[in-house]
């Protein structure tokens, strides 16, 4: 069952007519006229809808029941997935998946969050919020690909880290500062792609790459729009506006500079064309693993290091005087 | 993240600090009523419960470190509004308040400093300025006293209270996580000491960051330090929270910080240390 968001509704109801229309199995040339013109006029305003999305309703695609995930990308365009569990120090959180591939021949160590398809599935990996065992497995996998000698690339997509009591006292803060103080200094090529909504400290525990690539529809962001609306508007209503404010949205990220690469989706999202998604996605990585693979060592942990550091909007106040005056 | 809901909000321990000038001011904490010059001469710490009351960048200085020795760093890098960020008030006012407020440009100060005759970096976070959320220019400030340290060989000292990322710079707040603990790493690598002192309240993006990557982690007693806030953790979870949850007694316990020091002690405690990690 196909499921609509709410500014897909007049989508819905003229995919409903133009359906009702077919069953009808009239031969009736009128009938089929009418098709047609209806067929045209959905085209249309596919493209004005799709075309014209607003930073909200772009939150709602890439947070869409349907967007494809980890999951859906191992099976479509990768071989041989050995999964690999456990963070050996507390248990295996089911947030976050991980293992050794085969992406276009090459293996590979692939790790991401992983919301779940179906409310039971959903409920065991929690919604794809991960707990400290979950980065700590993340963290296992990570360095093992190091010792092997193997490229990292994960897959991105969490509401954030999970904000429990366990989770708190089992040092979810922590988890997440060793993972991006280890990534930074990981001796093999990393590439992270945020696949649907980067959810804050929880998603950039994943995210500190050579390559962050990210699909057209994803989000990447300092704090949801609910918690940030929540917050500055006192209204969790206001998570529209403050969507627009937080600059989350794919095109706004690639200009302040926190994503390096934009791999555009089908119209209207990653969910109505899966396939096509997986193959782009598929061409993308093969592009950016063969352009980082080819840097010796010492100059991708520099760069990597170097991309980072220039994140960020300063200036330099020319009246120094307060420095000067305290040296 | 970060930027939780606390009962106890900014402007109360601002309401608490103001009221120092007074007679008598009440307890954050234990909520006793006590006489403020009792509190001043106690290191502004509450006689009753030993709770440590925020100190002033100033004050912290003073405190901690030898007299004269203190040299800022980069006080002349301010922060852009790239996002152009309004909320119910633009991201560039909110600065202009803050800078005005604090007579500071931004939510951190670092420089050089010795302390009992040892020679190191020091960042002190000032929680008066947007509650001490780290945005570009802490970051970046940071990462430059990081490097400075470096260069000298020095140990690095980071005072830490904040309620996490700034929001209003989106995305680029969120990548200082990563920017610091890149040169954090950088840091490590070349074996030098990064010691951190976690004062209340410490939360969200700064905690799972930079400072729960110490090599030895600090806490002043009774600080509240977290990633998630109590409120949001409440509503996710639909139970009370139990007495002391997150405090710093409670991160010890929970074997997520080396050691709780008071006041009266943490000089000669970061002396000790400094002996045993310095190059
Ligand atoms: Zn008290």
């Amino acid at each position: 069952m196909k499921e609509y968001l709410d500014f897909e509704k007049p989508i819905r109801e003229l995919e409903e007519r133009i359906t009702r229309l077919q069953k009808a199995g009239s031969k009736k040339q009128s009938v089929q006229d009418q098709i047609e013109k209806q067929t045209i006029r959905l085209n249309d305003l596919e493209i004005e809808i799709y075309g014209n999305l607003t930073p909200w309703q772009r939150s709602q695609i890439a947070r869409h029941p349907q967007r494809p995930s980890i999951s859906n990308y191992l099976e479509l365009i990768t071989q041989n997935f050995l999964e690999l569990h456990g963070d050996r120090l507390f248990g295996d959180d089911r947030a976050i998946i991980g293992g050794f591939t085969q992406i276009n021949e090459q293996p590979v160590m692939v790790i991401g969050q992983e919301k779940g398809k179906t409310l039971k599935e959903r409920m065991q990996r929690n919604f794809g919020m991960p707990n400290p065992e979950g980065y700590r497995k993340a963290l296992r996998l990570m360095k093992m690909a190091e010792k092997f000698k193997r490229p990292i690339i994960t897959f991105i997509d969490t509401p954030g880290a999970y904000p429990g009591l366990e989770a708190e006292q089992r040092g979810q803060a922590e988890a997440i500062a060793r993972n991006l103080l280890t990534m930074a200094r990981l001796r093999v090529p990393i590439i992270a792609i945020i696949t649907g909504e980067g959810g804050s400290g929880g998603a950039l525990a994943l995210g500190v790459a050579d390559r962050v690539l990210i699909l057209e529809h994803s989000i990447y962001s300092v704090i949801s729009p609910e918690g940030c609306a929540a917050i500055l508007w006192d209204d969790a209503t206001k998570a529209a506006q403050a969507a627009s404010a937080l600059k989350l949205t794919a095109p706004e990220l690639i200009k302040i500079g926190v994503v390096d690469e934009v791999i555009s989706e089908p119209l209207g999202g990653a969910h109505r064309d899966v396939e096509a998604t997986a193959l782009h996605l598929q061409q993308t990585i093969q592009t950016q693993l063969r352009q980082i693979s080819a840097l010796p060592v010492e100059t991708l942990l520099r760069e990597r290091d170097e991309k980072f550091r220039r994140m960020g909007a300063i200036r330099q106040a020319h009246n120094s005087s307060h420095e000067k005056a305290s040296t | 993240m970060g930027w939780f809901k606390r009962q106890k909000s900014a402007e109360d321990i601002e309401k608490s600090s103001k009221n120092l000038e007074g007679m008598w001011l009440k307890c954050n904490l234990c909520r006793a009523i006590i006489y403020a010059k009792e509190v001043e001469r106690n290191q502004k710490v509450c006689p009753k419960c030993d709770y440590h009351f925020p100190f002033s960048v100033e004050e912290r200085i003073a405190h901690l470190t030898d007299e004269q020795s203190f040299q800022e760093w980069d006080a002349d890098i301010v922060p852009e509004d790239a996002l152009e960020f309004v909320d119910t008030m633009s991201y560039s006012d909110r600065l202009l308040a803050a800078q005005k407020k604090t007579g500071k440009n931004e939510a951190i100060v670092s420089g050089q400093c010795t302390i009992d005759g040892h020679v190191l970096g020091i960042g002190i976070f000032n929680f008066r300025f947007m509650g001490g959320s780290m945005g570009s220019v802490v970051g970046e400030k940071i990462c430059r006293a990081i490097d400075r340290s470096l260069d000298a060989k020095m140990p690095f000292l980071l005072i830490t209270t904040s309620g996490g990322a700034r929001m209003q710079e989106g995305a680029l707040s969120l990548m200082q996580m990563a920017k610091t603990a890149s040169a954090l790493a950088r840091f490590a690598e070349a074996r030098l000491p990064f010691i951190v002192l976690l004062t209340d309240p410490t939360f969200g993006g700064v905690t799972a960051s930079v400072a729960m990557l110490g090599d030895v982690i600090l806490a002043e007693p009774k600080a509240l330090i977290g990633f998630a806030g109590p409120r949001v953790i409440e509503q996710t979870i639909k139970q009370r929270l139990p007495d002391g949850f997150q405090r710093a007694e409670f991160l010890l316990e929970h074997g997520m910080i080396d050691r709780i020091v008071s006041r009266k002690n943490l000089k000669f405690e970061i002396h000790s240390l400094l002996q045993y990690v310095s190059p």
